[in-house]
C-alpha cells in the first residue's frame, strides 16, 4: 500500500464579485486550480510534480497537507483519509507530514529567534520539553550546516541569507521526523550557487527517514535529478506521469516534449520531435473544452477540441492523457 | 544600540519644542484676530465708562503691546510652568484647573482608548480570520463606526440607556451625594483606591456611555487597520509553516497578531491624539467637567490665558505620547534599530 494515495482530487476557487455580489452570496465562476488529480507516492519515494507557474502544482501541496480544504476527491495517508479529519486528530497527523515552503523570506516569523522556531513544534506535539527541544533543535542546526550553532540559534530571521534560512526551514520540519515531505520549489529563490548543496541537504534527511516526498517545481532538470517519478501539470490536470527516465527519455505528451526542449543542453536533443508550443497558459476560470492542452498544441485535431483524453498507459507505469500521445 | 536609543530618544524629546512653539503662536495669533474680546466677554457690549474699561485691561495685562504679551507668557509657562490666571475667574491660576479637570479627561480617554482597541482589534482579527460575510460585516460596522459624529451619537445613547431605558445617567460624573477622596482626581481609580463601593459604581455608570461614545467611534479605524494587516500576517508562509507542524490555531492566531501589531501601535499613538480632541466633543455632549468643557468654555469666553495654557499642555502631552510610541516600537519590533 502506497503511502500516501490522492484520489480525484479537486479545488475550486470561486471568483468573487463585487459587494453586492459577496452580500447576496453570488459566485460569478471558479477558478478551477486543480480539476481531478489523481496518483501514488510510497515510502521512500519522491514524486517531482512539475509545470508551469498557475497550473495547480503548489495547490496540489497545499491540499494534500490540507492546508487549503479540497472541493472534492480523497488524500489517503497511511490509510486514513485526511480530508474528513477535524481538531486533534489532524493537528496530531501534522506531525507526520511537513511542507517546506518556497520563499525564504516569507516563511520563517519575523520575530522569534530561529531557534526556538524549530523548537517549539517538538514542544507542542508533547514530544519533549523546552529544554531537551532546545538542545534538538541545537543538533538539528549542527546537522543543517549552520555553525557555530551558538552564532545562529538566538539569530531572528532577518539576520539570515535565504540560503541559511531555508537551512532553518529544513530543520524545522525535519526535527519531526516526518514520513511525508512536500518541499514546494524548495530551491527556486535560492541563489544558484547553493541550490545544489541545500538539494543534497533534502535528499540526505529523505534517505535517512524513508520519507516519500512531493518535490514541486516548474525545473524539469531539478525535477530529474531528485525524483524517482514525474507527474507534468497542465492547468489543474496531470497530463503525464511516469518514472523520472521513462518521462525524460521518452515522453509521450506533446506538453512533456515542449518542457523538455525548453531545457538548455550542451549534448544534441535525443527527443524524437522538436515541438514548440503556441500562446500562454490558458485561463483557469476558462478552461478550453476537450483537451485543455489543444488550443496550444501543434498536434490538435477535431478530437481534442471535443473530447477529454482519458489516461492511458503506455509502458509499465507511464501514464499520458493524450489523443495523440507519441 | 543602547546609545543609539539614548540619542534618539533626546533628539525626538527636543523636537518637542518646536511643535509646541508653534502651536502656541498660531493659538495666540489667532486669538487676537477673532472677533470680540475678554473685555466684552465679561462685562457685555453695554456702555461701559472709558476709565473702568482702561483699569480692566491694565489688570488683564491687555494694554501692554502684543510683542509683550506674546514672550511674557512664554517666559513665564517655559520657566515657571506659570500658565497664567483666568480672566473670567479672576486671579484663579489655570494651572489649578488643569490639575482637577485634566485626570477626568484623562480618565475618560482611558477607558475609551481601551474600549476602542479592545473592539477594534476583536471586530478586526474577527474579519482577517472568517472572512465572507462576516468579514463584510466587520467593514461595514467599521465604517459606520469611523463616520458616526460623536455629538449625534452621544445623544442616541444618552436617549436609549439614559432615557427610554432609564439605566444609565446621561451627564455628570457622580450622583449627587457621593463623594470620592481626591487622590489621582481619576474618580473611578481613587475609589477603587480607598475601597469606596459606592462611590465605584457610581464613577463607573457615569463614565458608560461617554466613554462606549468615544470607543465606539474610534473602533473603526482600528478594525479596518487590525483586518488589513493580520489579513496580509495570515497569508504569509511562516503563518502556514506553523499550522503544518502542528501549532494549535490559538497560538497561531497570537503569532500572526504579534507580527501585525507595528501598524496598530502607531495608529494608537496617533489615536491617543484624536482622543483628546474626541473628549472635547464628547465632554459637552455628556456635561463632563473635564479639560473638554473647559477649553470650550474659555473659547466662549475669550479667555486668553486658559486657552493658550490648555493648547501649550495638550501640544506638550501628544508629542510626548508620539515619542511613548516611538520607543515602544523598538521594543516590541527587533528588526527597528535607532
Amino acid at each position: 500500500m502506497p503511502l500516501l494515495e490522492v484520489v480525484d482530487l479537486k479545488k475550486y476557487f470561486p471568483v468573487e464579485g463585487g459587494v453586492i455580489d459577496r452580500l447576496l452570496g453570488r459566485v460569478k465562476g471558479y477558478v478551477k486550480a486543480v480539476d481531478g488529480v489523481s496518483f501514488t507516492v510510497d515510502r521512500g519515494e519522491t514524486l517531482a510534480l512539475i509545470g508551469e507557474s498557475g497550473c495547480g502544482k503548489t495547490t496540489t501541496g497545499k491540499l494534500v497537507l490540507r492546508l487549503l480544504e479540497p472541493t472534492s476527491g480523497k488524500v489517503i495517508f497511511d490509510g486514513v483519509d485526511i480530508t474528513r479529519l477535524k481538531g486533534e486528530d489532524l493537528r496530531r497527523l501534522r506531525r507526520r507530514m511537513q511542507m517546506i515552503f518556497q520563499d525564504p523570506f516569507a516563511n520563517l516569523d519575523p520575530r522569534m529567534p530561529v531557534g526556538d522556531q524549530i523548537a517549539e513544534p517538538l514542544v507542542e506535539h508533547g514530544i519533549m520539553e523546552w529544554e531537551e527541544a532546545r538542545e534538538e533543535a541545537y543538533k538539528m542546526l549542527e546537522r543543517v550546516g549552520l555553525t557555530p550553532v551558538e552564532d545562529f540559534y538566538d539569530r531572528l530571521p532577518l539576520n539570515l541569507s535565504g540560503g541559511q534560512r531555508q537551512r532553518v526551514v529544513i530543520a524545522r520540519a525535519m526535527a519531526l521526523k516526518p514520513d511525508f515531505v512536500v518541499a514546494d520549489e524548495a530551491v527556486s529563490m535560492i541563489d544558484v550557487s547553493m541550490r545544489a548543496s541545500i538539494v543534497k541537504l533534502l535528499l540526505r534527511f529523505k534517505e535517512e527517514f524513508n520519507q516519500a516526498m512531493i518535490f514541486i517545481t516548474h525545473d524539469i532538470s531539478v525535477g530529474r535529478l531528485v525524483a524517482d517519478r514525474i507527474a507534468v501539470m497542465y492547468l489543474g490536470k496531470i497530463v503525464e506521469i511516469g518514472g523520472t527516465e521513462q518521462v525524460i527519455n521518452n515522453p509521450a505528451h506533446p506538453y512533456t516534449q515542449a518542457l523538455l526542449a525548453a531545457v538548455p543542453t550542451i549534448e544534441e536533443k535525443k527527443l524524437k520531435m522538436k515541438l514548440e508550443i503556441k500562446g500562454e497558459v490558458a485561463d483557469p476560470k476558462n478552461v478550453p473544452p476537450g483537451c485543455r492542452f489543444h488550443p496550444r498544441c501543434p498536434l490538435a485535431t477535431d478530437i481534442c477540441m471535443k473530447k477529454e483524453p482519458e489516461m492511458i498507459e503506455v509502458e509499465n507505469g507511464h501514464f499520458v492523457a493524450c489523443h495523440h500521445h507519441i | 544600540m543602547a546609545r543609539g536609543i539614548g540619542q534618539y530618544i533626546l533628539v525626538r524629546a527636543l523636537m518637542i519644542i518646536p511643535t509646541v512653539l508653534i502651536l502656541y503662536t498660531v493659538v495666540f495669533i489667532i486669538l487676537r484676530i477673532l472677533p470680540g474680546d475678554p473685555i466684552t466677554a465679561i462685562l457685555g457690549t453695554k456702555n461701559i465708562p472709558p476709565e473702568q474699561l482702561a483699569a480692566l485691561r491694565k489688570q488683564l495685562g491687555l494694554d501692554q503691546s502684543l510683542v509683550t504679551q506674546y514672550f511674557d507668557y512664554l517666559y513665564k509657562a517655559a520657566f515657571h510652568l506659570d500658565f497664567g490666571t483666568s480672566m473670567t475667574i479672576r486671579g484663579r491660576p489655570i494651572w489649578e484647573d488643569i490639575k482637577t479637570r485634566f485626570p477626568r479627561t484623562l480618565e475618560l480617554t482611558l477607558y475609551g482608548f481601551t474600549i476602542s482597541v479592545i473592539l477594534g482589534v476583536l471586530t478586526g482579527l474577527i474579519a482577517a480570520k472568517k472572512g465572507g460575510k462576516i468579514d463584510l460585516s466587520m467593514r461595514i460596522y467599521s465604517i459606520i463606526a469611523y463616520t458616526l459624529f460623536i455629538p449625534w451619537f452621544g445623544l442616541m445613547l444618552q436617549l436609549i440607556f439614559g432615557i427610554w431605558l432609564g439605566w444609565l445617567p446621561t451627564s455628570g460624573i457622580l450622583d449627587a451625594g457621593v463623594h470620592i477622596k481626591h487622590i489621582t482626581g481619576m474618580n473611578t481609580l481613587d475609589a477603587l483606591l480607598t475601597g469606596n463601593w459606592t462611590g465605584l459604581k457610581s464613577a463607573l455608570r457615569h463614565i458608560i456611555l461617554p466613554s462606549l461614545t468615544l470607543g465606539i467611534v474610534l473602533s473603526g479605524a482600528y478594525t479596518r487597520l487590525v483586518r488589513a494587516n493580520v489579513a496580509e500576517v495570515l497569508s504569509m508562509d511562516y503563518i502556514r509553516a506553523y499550522r503544518v507542524h502542528g501549532i494549535p490555531e490559538y497560538k497561531v492566531t497570537l503569532y500572526a497578531l504579534k507580527n501585525a501589531f507595528v501598524p496598530i501601535v502607531t495608529l494608537m499613538g496617533l489615536q491617543f491624539a484624536i482622543l483628546l480632541g474626541g473628549a472635547v466633543l464628547t465632554e459637552t455632549t455628556f456635561s463632563w467637567p473635564g479639560m473638554g468643557t473647559y477649553l470650550v468654555h474659555a473659547i466662549e469666553s475669550r479667555d486668553y490665558p486658559a486657552i493658550q495654557g490648555t493648547v501649550i499642555f495638550f501640544s506638550f502631552l501628544v508629542g510626548l505620547i508620539s515619542l511613548i510610541v516611538d520607543v515602544v516600537y523598538a521594543l516590541i519590533d527587533p528588526r527597528i534599530k535607532y
